[in-house]
């Protein structure tokens, strides 16, 4: 390899210390941390602040009707709404710290929340 | 009535640098050619000709020779004082500022290959934070940091290989070993 002749000791140093740095980035802003609670607004104020660990569902009154979300296996769920478009039933399943539901028409809202509280636009 | 001629001394340096950074005008033009998975990924060739200037003129040529790359640049792609052309510079004023420091690294030790990494990770740093502070203020970009750094220490360390070859095939024509 007439290449590697090129390379000094430090530039070694250089080349390892980059890649520890690369690797932490990505461990540091690529981990996506489970969430270990849900907190349910509705009308923009704290309806519940529910624990993942125990599986249960919740109805929530809104202006429209009732909102039902499911604690499944440390999941949540929007399992049905009366929202005319469904996008927050649609979203399926959250389980990382910082997703949340929105049911905008019916004013009804679940974000998961982990250790510490990332950002997201939201909250930015 | 006389015409009279604005004539401006230009000096053996001042074409020296010229040409250098022609050089690397064209290693610019040439990499806009190649395609690129994301925005930013970019191979950053003329920074082999900075690399190169800096070795053998210092770093004050090298300045010279990048800042007129960055603005040439920006004229011949026409995009002179748009977000583009603030991203360029602003890696390439980082990337200038490490590299002055980086050059003062005992030689033995530490060659083109360092200099050209450190400079790959200022060079996206500055860009990081022109988008941030002015193009994107969202935390969502911060996705995106540990690509642009793996690309920074790939290329980085490709352009640094490229530098000390070509440094080293010069040195032994000099020396006329070949």
């Amino acid at each position: 390899m007439h290449a590697l002749r090129h390379i000094r000791p430090g530039d070694w140093l250089t080349l390892l210390s980059g890649s520890v740095c690369v690797v932490w980035l990505m461990l540091s802003l690529w981990s996506s941390e489970l969430a270990d609670k849900a907190v349910i607004r509705s009308g923009g104020k704290i309806f519940r602040e529910v624990p993942l660990s125990r599986d249960q569902s919740i109805e929530v009154p809104g202006p429209l009707g009732v909102s039902l979300i499911l604690i499944q296996h440390r999941k949540v769920r929007i399992a049905s709404d009366p929202s005319p478009r469904q996008y927050c039933v649609r979203q399926g399943w959250l389980e990382h710290a910082g997703e949340i539901a929105l049911c905008l028409p019916n004013q009804v809202s679940v974000e998961l929340l982990g250790g510490h509280k990332r950002y997201d636009s939201l909250n930015y | 009535m006389t015409s009279s001629t604005i004539k401006l001394q230009a000096t053996a340096e001042d074409h020296h640098i010229a040409r250098m950074a022609a050089v690397a005008l064209g290693l610019t033009v040439l990499e806009a050619a190649i395609p690129s998975p994301l925005p930013g990924v970019k191979p950053g060739l003329a920074n082999i000709v900075t690399l190169i200037v800096l070795a053998r003129y210092g770093w004050r040529t090298a300045a010279w020779v990048s800042l007129l790359r960055v603005l040439a640049g920006s004229l011949l792609f026409g995009n002179f004082l748009t977000p583009g052309f603030f991203l360029s510079l602003s890696g390439a004023l980082l990337s200038l500022l490490v590299l002055a420091f980086a050059q003062h690294l005992p030689s033995r030790w530490f060659g083109p290959v360092s200099l050209s990494i450190y400079a790959a990770f200022a060079h996206i740093a500055g860009q990081m934070e022109i988008v941030y502070l002015w193009l994107i203020p969202h935390a969502g970009i911060a996705y995106l940091i540990p690509i642009f750094a793996a690309a920074a220490l790939v290329f980085g360390t490709v352009n640094g290989l490229i530098a000390a070859r070509f440094m080293d095939n010069e040195e032994t024509k000099q020396l006329g070993v070949h």
